[in-house]
This record gives structure tokens, sequence and C-alpha cells, in this order.
């Protein structure tokens, strides 16, 4: 079977911690049997970080970054890369064939809209559509060109590399969580289920692979020919090609390459993207862009203009009372109160 | 040794034998006190041995709930009387409302060590918080300013408690020295404060893809530093009207007029700071066209706390000063502080993922409220500690009586 000893004891001692004092809401979400949720100890982060690390040292000259264009028309809903993922990444996985049967299967996890979770780096979801076929949209983190995660670490736990991905440090982090409140697509996960050393998890969009010249594992298992990889720029490109190409097969949008400041996944529907799971309210703003001005602002308070506010306003009122006080020389003075 | 256990004696069982002290520790809100700790404290052991998962309702979708959104965000709102009365009293030299000082002083410390010890909890990793400070920085992060911010305000918190902390141990040195840098860390203190409590709300800025539009504004930064000024000015009109009562013993020569003056004077200061956050408020409504969302379950929500907390308790505010009603004033500020409660809790849990269904959003577990609640029963414990010993409500005696004045008074009061 695709679980392991280890595994099936620490799942088996993580539902026994929930069900102990009577169920979190995490056990009483929509899908109560993905054991993602509960998985720990993912070391994919630490490998990236790793050879992050050392390629820093070595200066390697760096291309252009790369990215991923999703076509969801292309899409079977076949799961592979979901497999391909939790191999490469050592997530809890299944056989294959599990994954594939779902499309076929009357009740399958296609029956929610999943996001991901711990042990579980990128999900398929179907959006059933009333008068065409229905819609596989793959999801993963976008690895944002201007990433919010990145912005809103206070320890400095994540790097936009240059080849593209956006990886993190789990040697530094403290587990506030404040990028998974930042991130406008909802990806980061966290290890709730670890005690004593949580991290964050996300895709790492293969930096391991991509850093030797291979393409990530989801990309490489697509039968479909739904995912590519290349240069991001070269993807726009070929997405544009597609839209020109092809009138009534796409809608003229190609998502990704502005939403929250641009992102290395890029998207290409049939139909408007709100209605495939991703969210158009994301603005073309990137999302450190709306912090900035306040973090300037406050700094430049606090260190220059504060003080001669603060004294300026001490000494006002200081001679005020000065004054004040020389006024009613020899009555009560208001500033005899005992401390 | 005979020296020791006669400091124990007068200065930490106010004059009792540990068998006097404990028989007269026997009573009603001691024993809930003890009833709640006895189930919280074991569940802050659960939360440090199995983790967030199995303690919390916290999910992928929320990663911050009532801890951060109520013991952060509400507390250190509420902890911001030292800021107000230390600014007014200190800096502006309004010195008649120096009697609130101390106790608004002690609360703010006091406030803020209990976020600080509630947020150990919630950090997945809390044993790294030192990273923060000496190994690894985020400038770009709002975070790194609060975290920062926390750090140096409980530093100041102390500079400024310290002269009575000195008094209590008869240190006179120490005493005068720390007195003279009050000033200073005053000044520091309304800088660092007003910077902290601004970024409170400049974390939800990342946020605007998440936030209901009523709640979503530019000016959070500056909503949440003028609520937590209205916040802090109530919280010491709540707080003089609870320690008056329950420590009338402290308090020798009480003059009650003067204290209903007083607490008029503080209300006319929260009316302001209220009608400007209004308008304020009305100001980003109108800029944004934000009002069609108005007619919806999450507007009816916004107009409650914008009208029922806000506006009502400024007009409310307005009226009891101008009738000289002490009592309404302390009425109107309690709903203020309610309404700083509800302000806070909208924007970190109810406005939060607001798109998402009913069932995946996210609703305190019984043990988060329990933790959440021994920590303010450890809080309130510890101010009851400092208050009934050190001078807190009451000038210091300068000199070191032979018996402790409390012991002839022993009936009075719970210590």
């Amino acid at each position: 079977m695709g679980i392991d000893r280890r595994e099936f004891l620490k799942r088996t001692a993580a539902i026994a911690g929930v069900t102990l004092l009577g169920g979190s809401s995490i056990a009483h979400a929509a899908d109560k049997k993905d054991f993602s949720k509960f998985f720990t100890d993912n070391t994919a982060n630490e490998r990236d970080w790793k050879i992050w690390e050392k390629r820093k040292k070595q200066s390697q000259p760096n291309g252009e970054p790369y990215g991923i264009l999703v076509d969801t028309t292309f899409c079977i809903g076949c799961r592979r890369c979901e497999w391909a993922c939790n191999n490469w990444n050592k997530n809890p996985n299944q056989p294959v064939e599990k994954f594939e049967a779902s499309v076929n299967e009357k009740n399958s996890v296609f029956n929610d809209v999943r996001r991901t979770h711990a042990g579980n780096f990128t999900v398929v979801n179907r959006f059933e559509k009333k008068d065409r076929d229905p819609v596989y949209v793959k999801k993963q983190c976008m690895h944002c060109v201007d990433p919010a995660c990145l912005n809103a670490c206070f320890v400095d736990a994540f790097r936009k590399t240059p080849e593209g991905p956006v990886i993190y440090n789990p040697n530094v982090c403290i587990g506030c969580r404040y990028c998974m409140v930042s991130c406008p697509f909802g990806i980061p996960a966290y290890e709730y289920f670890s005690a004593f050393h949580p991290q964050i998890t996300k895709c790492t969009m293969c930096y391991d692979r991509v850093v030797d010249g291979r393409m990530p594992a989801c990309v490489e298992n697509c039968p479909a020919g739904a995912l590519i990889f290349g240069s991001r720029s070269e993807l726009i490109k070929t997405a544009r090609r597609r839209i020109d190409s092809n009138p009534g097969r796409y809608i003229n949008h190609i998502y990704g390459e502005q939403e929250a400041g641009g992102t290395s996944w890029l998207y290409l529907s049939p139909v408007d993207f709100d209605q495939i799971g991703l969210r158009t309210d994301v603005g073309t703003t990137p999302v450190p862009d709306l912090t900035k001005g306040y973090l300037l602002g406050v700094k430049i308070f606090e260190m220059v203009s504060a003080w001669p506010l603060v004294f300026g306003a001490y000494y006002a009122v200081s001679k005020l009372r000065e004054h004040r006080n020389d006024k009613h020389a020899g009555g009560p003075s208001d500033t005899g109160k005992k401390t | 040794m005979e020296n020791t256990s006669l400091w124990l004696k007068n200065k930490i069982l106010l004059g009792m034998t540990p068998k006097e002290y404990l028989k007269i520790n026997l009573t009603l809100p001691n024993l809930i006190a003890a009833l709640i700790l006895c189930v919280s404290v074991p569940i802050m052991v659960y939360r440090i041995i199995y983790g967030l998962g199995p303690s919390t309702n916290l999910s992928d979708n929320y990663p911050w709930g009532l801890w951060i959104g109520f013991d952060i965000l509400v507390g250190i709102a509420l902890a911001a009387p030292g800021l107000t009365l230390g600014t007014a009293v200190h800096l502006f030299g309004m010195k008649k409302y120096h009697p609130f000082v101390r106790p608004a002083i002690l609360s703010s410390l006091l406030g803020y060590i209990f976020a600080v010890i509630a947020l150990m909890f919630d950090l997945g990793r809390y044993y790294r918080i030192p990273y923060l400070l000496v190994w690894s920085w985020g400038f770009t992060s709002i975070l790194f300013l609060i975290g920062w911010h926390f750090f140096l305000y409980i530093n100041i918190s102390i500079v400024e408690f310290s002269p009575v902390l000195f008094e209590w141990l008869n240190l006179k040195k120490w005493k005068d020295f720390f007195s003279k840098l009050t000033v200073w860390a005053t000044i520091f203190g309304v800088i660092i404060a007003a910077g902290h409590q601004s970024a409170l709300g400049a974390l939800y800025l990342a946020a605007r893809a998440k936030l209901y539009p009523l709640w979503y504004s530019p000016l959070l930064p500056i909503f949440f530093l003028l609520s937590a000024i209205f916040a802090g000015i109530s919280m010491v009109i709540v707080e003089s009207a609870l320690s008056h009562r329950f420590f009338a013993n402290q308090i020798k020569d009480f003059d009650h007029a003067e204290f209903d003056q007083l607490t008029l004077g503080l209300g006319k200061a929260a009316s302001s700071a209220l009608f400007i956050y209004f308008l304020l408020k009305v100001f980003d409504l109108v800029r944004t066209e934000n009002w069609v969302y108005l007619n919806t379950s999450y507007g009816y929500l916004y107009l409650v706390e914008v009208l029922g907390f806000v506006l009502v308790p400024a007009m409310i505010f307005l009226y009891a000063v101008r009738q000289q009603n002490a009592k309404l004033t302390r009425f109107a500020g309690l709903l203020t502080v309610l309404g700083v409660v509800l302000n806070r809790l909208d924007v970190s849990i109810v406005a939060f993922n607001w798109y998402l269904p009913a069932s995946q959003k996210y609703y305190p577990r019984w043990t988060e409220i329990m933790l959440t609640l021994g920590v303010i029963t450890m809080l309130v414990l510890s101010y009851r500690f400092i208050v009934n010993r050190m001078a807190i409500l009451h000038a210091h005696e300068e000199s070191e009586p032979e018996s402790m004045p409390m012991a002839g008074k022993k009936q009075a009061v719970n210590f």
C-alpha cells in the first residue's frame, strides 16, 4: 500500500489528538478523508533552501525566470500532477491509478472544491458547466513576481529565486502564519499537527529540479499537454498566440500576467476565471505595494518627524504652564500634587 | 533568615502569617479564578504537547483565530491607557489627572506582558521568538515592526513603572533615578505606541482580497490608532470605576465629586476621538462608494458597529458631559470598550474570508476560549496583587511604618 508504517502511526496519533477533546473544524471540513492536513515533517522546503544557499555562493549566471502555463482547455482531470507532486516531494501518496479513477467516480474528491494543505502542494478541482464540458483547474502556489508571503515574513524566511520559484526556509520560521494571512491566493498551508517543529508548506515549483535543468514533476507527468514549462515571457507570448489563433476557445485574458503584480504560473480558460476558482478581485497591484507606503511613513514619522513634534508640544506646554504659574504667583500651583 | 521572613510577611503576605493569609483568601472570586485556572492551565500544557491542530479550530483558511483576534488585537488596544494618560499628564501637563497615571501605566504594562504570553501559545515555534530580535530580520514586514515595538514598549512600560516598584522596595536612589527617566520614557512611549497601534491595523492592508470591503481601507492604520486612543481613555474610565469599588480601602481621602469631575473630563476627550473616528469612517465609506454593501448581513454588522458602538457612545458621552452625569459617562465608556472588541473581532475573524461558506468559517474552540480566559484571569490576579502591595491607587508613605497599615483592615478586602 501507499502508506508506510511510520506514516500510519503518525496519522493515527494526529487523529487521536483531534478526537481526544472532541473534534476541531479541521476534522469537520468538507474533505474529511483528506489526511494531507495532518501530514508533518515535509523535507522539500529544507532541501530547496540548501540548494539555494549553495547556488548563492557560486553566483551562477541567471537566465530568464521560468514560468508554467496551464491551459485548462486541455486538462482532463487525471490528477497525475497531484500524484507526481506527492511522489517527488515525499508527501502522503496513493497509487497513481487511484488518482486517475476520480474523474469517472460518482463520489470523488471532485465533489468539493479543495485547497492546498500541509501534505498536499497541489490539487485539481472540477467546475461543472451547464452548456459545456467541466473545466478542470490545477491549483498550487502561483510564485508571484513580487510575493506577498516574502513581504509579510517578519523573519525573512522567503526568497524569490532568480529562476522564478519562491522558496521558504523552515529553519528561521517562528510560525506566526502572517504569510498565510497575506497570500491573496490562499496557498501557504501549515503543519498544525506538528507540536514542536511545524512549518509552512507550499508548492516549491520543484526548485531542486529546475536548477538541474529539469522541468517540475507535475509538468513532466502531464499526459494531456495542459502544462507547459518555459521562460515566463515566452509563455505569455505563447498564451497570447493561442488566444488570438483560436477564437471562441478561450476568453481573452491570461490569468497571472498582471494578477497581484504578475505570477510565474499563468492560466488560460474557456470561461471567466472567477467561475473556475481563481480570484479575479486580487487586483494588479503587488501585495507588498499595499503596505510599503504605510511602512515608509511610519519609519519617517518615528525616526524624524515625531521627535520635534513631541518635544515641541512638551516645550510649548511647559512654557504655557510657567506663564500661568507666574501669573498666579503665590497662589496654589497645579504642579504641586504629590507623586 | 529572620529578616527575609519578616520581609516576606510584610511585603508579600501583607503583614499576616501564611495561615491567616490563606484563610482570608478563601473567597468566592478567588474560587472562581482558581476554577478557571484549573481548566486553562492544563489546556496550555495540552497546546504545548500536542500542538495547534488538536487544541484550536485554526485551519489553513483561518491561520489567525481568537488568540490573535482577541488576545493581541483587542488586548493591545485596551492596553492603551498608559499611552493616553501618560501623554496627557507627563507631556501635556494635565496634572489633575495624575491619580489615574499609575493605574494606567500598570494596566498597560500587564496588558502587554500578558498579550505576549498569550501570543506564545499561538506561535508555532514560540521558542524561536528571539530570532526576531537578534537573528533574522524581515524589514519589509509590518509584523516585524510590531514585534520590535512590543519589545520596546514593554521595556518603556517597565521604566515608567519602576519608580513604583522601587518605592515599594524602599530603594530611594533607584526610585529617583527612574523618576527622572519618566518624561523621556513617556515621549519615547508615545511614538512607539502610536507606531504599533496603527501597525496592527496595517497588518490587514495586505489582506485586501480577504477582508470584506466595508472593513478594508487604506485608512486601517489610522482607524486602529484612533480607536486605540478612545479605547485607552474608556478603559481608564471603566477601570477607575471598578478600582474605586473594589479597592476602596486603598484610597483614604477619596473625593467623590473630584473623581466624577475627572471622569467627565475623560469622557469629553473620548467623545472627541469617537466623533473624529466616526467622521473618518463616513468619509471612507463615501470615498470608496462602498455603501452598496450596506444592505447585506455584513453591512448590518458594520452598521451596528459604527452606529451602535461609535456614534451612540459618542453622543452619550456628549450628553453626559453636558448633564454632568458621571454614571452615564461610565456607561458610555463601557459601550466604547465593547465596540472596540467588536471591531477587532470583525476585522480579524468575521469579515475575514467573508466569501467562505459558513461551514468553513472559523469559530473558536472551547479550548481557545478557556486559554484566553485563563490569561485574563492571570492578568486580573496580577493587577490585584500589585495594587494591594504597591502605591498605585494611593500616595506612598515615605517612611516604612512599624506595622503594615493594611493589617487592621483585613476584613474589608480580598487579597
